[in-house]
C-alpha cells in the first residue's frame, strides 16, 4: 500500500490500513532519535510552514524537531507576533503563505473546520495540528503508537476518556481512530462536558470515574479548561471538578486495574484532573506520549512530502 | 401609466380563487381587468406567450435584507430588487436591521423613496420592535407604522424580555400588523454556529439545540394569546416549534409562521464540509426536522414561505466556520429549489407553492397581490416547471453571493417577473 492524500486533516476520513501505514511509519523513525546524529535527508529542500494560530510549545515544537530531523527547512509562523495581528484574515495570510510554495503547511487554529479550509486553499500538503474542538490527528497517532509499544496491539483494548469531551479533539480524534482499530471506548465526565448524540460515535458513556476506569487497559485523561467551565456554567468550582473527576492513586488502586496505563495529552493542570503521584507515577505514559509525538510528525511529514521523491530513511 | 398587457395561453394557478386553467389575464394600467379564457387583446396591448407556461399571482418574500440603508456594499434597494424580481418576486418585506435602524419613520421614508426611485419590484419596509434592535425601550411604533411598515420586528435578534415584547405586542393592536419573532433564546444558542446534534458534535462546532427555538415559540404563542396580538414567526425550523403552532392555531391563537427555502431543503449535513455558506441562523437542522417542516407548509401549520435572502459580502463568508457572518441569499434561488426539491418529487402541490408564496402571504401582512383577480395589482410571477437550471453564484444581480446552492443543477425557474403590468424579468 502507498501513501495517496494530499493532507491529513482528520482520522475520521482515515481507513484502518491508513492508520496502521502512518503508525508503522512513524514506528521505523523513531530510532533517529536515539543516533548521535539526529539527522536524516528524507525531507532535504522541502520546506514546512508550522502556521500556529494558537499557543502550543509541545505540538508546534514537536512538528519542528521532526521537520529539521528529516532535514526539512521549517519556519515557524506565530499568529500572535505576525500578520494576523495586523488584521490579515485567515484566507489572506494562506494565500500568501501558498505563493511562497511551502511543500507542507502545518496549521493550528482554534476555530474547527480550519485545516480544511487551509486544505481548499492551498495545492500543498496541509497538516492539522488541531482545529477549534474538532480533531487533532497526530495527537491521536501519537497516542496509538504509544499504546501499541506498551500492550504489543490495539484490537481489543479498553479506553477510558476522561473529561471535558465537549471541547476536545483529542478525545474526537481518539474516538475516530480507537474505533477503527477495533478498540472500545467510554467516555467520562459530568453531563455538561458529554457532547450530545456522542454514543452515535460508538462510545459509551460514563457519569462517574469509579465506573469509567474500571476494567480499561488504558485511561486517558483531559485536560480541563477551567477557567472557561466555570465562568460558562458548565461546572460550579475547581474544587468540585477535581473532586469527582481528578485521577489520584486513592481511585486507581480501588478501581482501576493494576496494570492500568495513564495517559494526557498535556499540559496538565496538576492537583485537578491528575494528582502528581499519577502524573509522575508508574502508570503514567505522559513522556512516552510526548516522544513518540515527534516519530508521529517525522511519519506524517515523510509519508506526505518524502514518499514522492522515492528517497529513504 | 402602462401600455396593457395580455399574458395569452398560460395555464394559470390563482389560489385566491381556486382557479387552475389555462386563461388569459389582461393588465391595464398596472391593474388585472380580466382574467379569461382567451381574451382579446386591446389596441396596442403587448401580448406574452405563455404557453407551456405557469401564471401565478407575483411571488410576495416577507423576509429580506436589502441592508441599505448603512450596509450598501452587502445588497442596495437597487440591486435586492432587481434579485428578487430574477428570483420570481414582484414585492418584498425588507428587515430593519439596518444602519441606522429602521426604528423610526424617516428611515422607513428613506427606504420607500429608495424604492420609488430604484427598485425594480415592490417594497415594504419592517419596522423595529426596539429602539437600536437593543431590547430595551419601544421603537416608536406608531410613526413606522404611519410611514408604511407593513409589520414589527428586531429579527436577527430575539427580544429576550418578555414584559417589553408584551407590551410591544400590545401598543401595535390598533395598527392591525403583526409583530415578527426571531425566535432563538440567546442563552441556548450561545457561541452556536450550527445545530446541535451528532454533527456539532462530530465537527466540535458549537450547537444551538432545537429548543433554543421552541422555548421562544411557544414564549411567543402564550404573550400572543395574553395580549391577543397577531404574532409571526419567523424563519421556523424545527419539528418542536411546528407542532407548537399547530397546537397554537387549533387553540384560537393568533399566531402565524413561515419557513425558508433553505430549511426545506437542506440539513445539517450541509455543514460537514465547513462551507460558511451553510451558516445561518436558525441553523441548518436534522433531517427530522425537515420532514416535520415540509408537512407543517402542506397542511398550513406554516403560512407561507419567506427567504429571509441575508446577503454578505465574500470576505463575511469565507473564512473560518465560527468567526462567518449568519445568513445566505435566497432570492435568486428559492423558485428553483422549492420546485426541484419539494414539488417535482410530489412532496407539496404545485398549487399548493404558489398559494404559500402569493394569496397567504399577502393576507398575513395584509398587502396588496397575492391574487389574480379583476382590480387585483398587474403582478405576475410565471413560471417554466421544466427548464434546467445551474446555479452561478457569479450570475446573481445581488451584490452578495452567499449560497449554498451554488453549482447545483435544479429542474423548474421563474420565467418571467411582471409588476404592476411591466416585465421586470427577464
Amino acid at each position: 500500500m502507498s501513501w495517496t492524500r494530499k493532507d491529513l486533516l482528520t482520522m475520521r476520513d482515515l481507513d484502518a490500513a491508513e492508520i496502521t501505514m502512518l503508525i508503522d511509519t512513524a514506528a521505523s523513525l523513531q530510532e533517529i532519535a536515539s543516533r548521535e546524529i539526529k539527522k536524516v535527508p528524507a525531507l532535504r529542500g522541502k520546506t514546512i510552514v508550522n502556521l500556529f494560530y494558537e499557543a502550543s510549545t509541545r505540538t508546534r515544537t514537536s512538528f519542528e524537531i521532526a521537520g529539521k530531523w528529516l532535514s526539512a527547512d521549517v519556519i515557524n509562523f506565530s499568529a500572535s507576533g505576525s500578520s494576523t495581528s495586523k488584521g490579515e484574515s485567515f484566507v489572506d495570510t494562506a494565500k500568501n503563505i501558498a505563493a511562497m510554495s511551502p511543500d507542507v503547511v502545518v496549521v493550528r487554529h482554534s476555530s474547527s473546520g480550519a485545516a480544511e479550509l487551509l486544505a481548499r486553499e492551498l495545492t500543498c500538503s496541509v497538516v492539522n495540528a488541531g482545529d477549534g474542538a474538532h480533531e487533532h490527528p497526530t495527537q491521536a497517532l501519537l497516542d496509538l503508537l504509544t499504546i501499541r509499544e506498551k500492550k504489543g496491539h490495539l484490537d481489543g483494548l479498553n479506553v477510558a476518556i476522561v473529561g471535558d469531551i465537549s471541547h476536545s479533539r483529542v478525545a474526537r480524534s481518539n474516538i475516530h481512530g480507537m474505533r477503527k482499530l477495533g478498540m472500545t471506548v467510554t467516555v467520562a465526565g459530568p453531563p455538561t462536558l458529554i457532547p450530545p448524540f456522542v454514543q452515535e460515535l460508538g462510545v459509551k458513556v460514563a457519569y462517574r470515574l469509579e465506573d469509567a476506569i474500571r476494567d480499561v487497559d488504558v485511561i486517558m485523561m483531559l485536560r480541563l479548561q477551567h477557567e472557561r467551565m466555570v465562568a460558562a456554567g458548565l461546572i460550579p468550582s475547581l474544587r468540585e471538578y477535581s473532586r469527582y473527576w481528578g485521577l489520584t492513586l486513592d481511585r486507581l488502586h480501588a478501581h482501576a486495574r493494576p496494570d492500568v496505563l495513564i495517559m494526557h495529552p498535556g499540559p496538565v493542570n496538576r492537583g485537578i484532573e491528575l494528582s502528581p503521584e499519577v502524573a509522575d507515577g508508574p502508570y503514567s505514559l505522559i513522556l512516552d506520549q510526548v516522544a513518540k509525538g515527534v516519530a508521529v510528525r517525522m511519519g506524517v511529514l515523510f509519508l506526505l512530502a518524502g514518499s514522492k521523491t522515492g528517497e529513504t530513511a | 401609466m402602462s401600455a396593457a398587457l395580455l399574458v395569452r395561453g398560460g395555464r394559470v394557478i390563482d389560489p385566491e380563487s381556486g382557479v387552475d386553467a389555462v386563461q388569459d389575464v389582461l393588465v391595464e394600467d398596472g391593474v388585472i381587468t380580466r382574467v379569461a379564457a382567451s381574451v382579446p387583446a386591446p389596441e396596442g396591448a403587448r401580448t406574452i406567450d405563455a404557453t407551456g407556461k405557469v401564471v401565478c399571482p407575483g411571488f410576495i418574500d416577507i423576509h429580506v435584507h436589502l441592508r441599505e440603508p448603512g450596509h450598501e456594499y452587502k445588497e442596495t434597494v437597487a440591486t435586492g430588487t432587481r434579485a428578487a424580481a430574477a428570483g420570481g418576486f414582484t414585492a418584498v418585506c425588507s428587515m430593519a436591521n439596518t444602519d441606522p435602524v429602521n426604528d423610526n419613520g424617516a428611515v422607513t421614508d428613506y427606504i420607500l423613496a429608495k424604492a420609488r426611485a430604484e427598485g425594480a419590484v415592490r417594497v415594504y419596509p419592517i419596522g423595529a420592535v426596539t429602539r437600536g434592535l437593543k431590547g430595551e425601550s419601544l421603537a416608536e411604533l406608531a410613526e413606522l407604522a404611519e410611514a408604511g411598515c407593513v409589520a414589527f420586528s428586531d429579527d436577527g435578534k430575539c427580544v429576550m424580555n418578555a414584559g417589553l415584547y408584551r407590551h410591544a405586542m400590545e401598543y401595535v393592536l390598533p395598527f392591525g400588523v403583526p409583530v415578527i419573532s426571531h425566535a432563538e433564546d440567546v442563552h441556548l444558542a450561545r457561541g452556536a454556529s450550527m445545530n446541535e446534534g451528532v454533527v456539532s458534535t462530530e465537527l466540535g462546532l458549537g450547537g444551538a439545540p432545537a429548543t433554543a427555538e421552541d422555548v421562544m415559540v411557544a414564549r411567543d404563542i402564550l404573550l400572543a394569546e395574553l395580549t391577543g396580538a397577531h404574532v409571526h414567526i419567523a424563519h421556523l425550523s424545527t419539528a418542536g416549534a411546528v407542532r407548537l403552532v399547530r397546537e397554537g392555531k387549533a387553540r384560537g391563537v393568533r399566531v402565524t409562521a413561515e419557513v425558508t427555502p433553505h430549511h426545506l431543503a437542506l440539513t445539517e449535513d450541509a455543514v460537514r464540509a465547513f462551507d460558511p455558506n451553510t451558516k445561518m441562523a436558525p441553523p441548518l437542522r436534522s433531517k427530522r426536522d425537515r420532514e416535520a417542516l415540509v408537512e407543517g407548509l402542506v397542511d398550513g401549520t406554516i403560512d407561507c414561505i419567506a427567504t429571509d435572502h441575508a446577503p454578505h459580502a465574500l470576505s463575511e463568508k469565507e473564512g473560518e466556520y465560527d468567526h462567518a457572518a449568519f445568513g445566505i441569499v435566497g432570492l435568486e434561488t428559492a423558485v428553483a429549489v422549492l420546485l426541484d426539491q419539494l414539488v417535482h418529487p410530489g412532496h407539496v402541490p404545485l398549487a399548493t407553492l404558489v398559494a404559500r408564496m402569493t394569496r397567504d402571504p399577502a393576507r398575513l401582512l395584509n398587502l396588496p397581490g397575492g391574487r389574480l383577480t379583476a382590480g387585483a395589482p398587474g403582478d405576475l410571477t410565471l413560471l417554466d416547471l421544466d427548464a434546467e437550471h445551474t446555479v452561478d453564484p457569479a450570475r446573481f444581480r445581488s451584490k452578495s453571493r452567499n449560497t449554498p446552492f451554488g453549482g447545483r443543477t435544479f429542474r423548474g425557474a421563474p420565467w418571467m417577473t411582471i409588476v404592476g403590468g411591466r416585465v421586470v424579468s427577464p
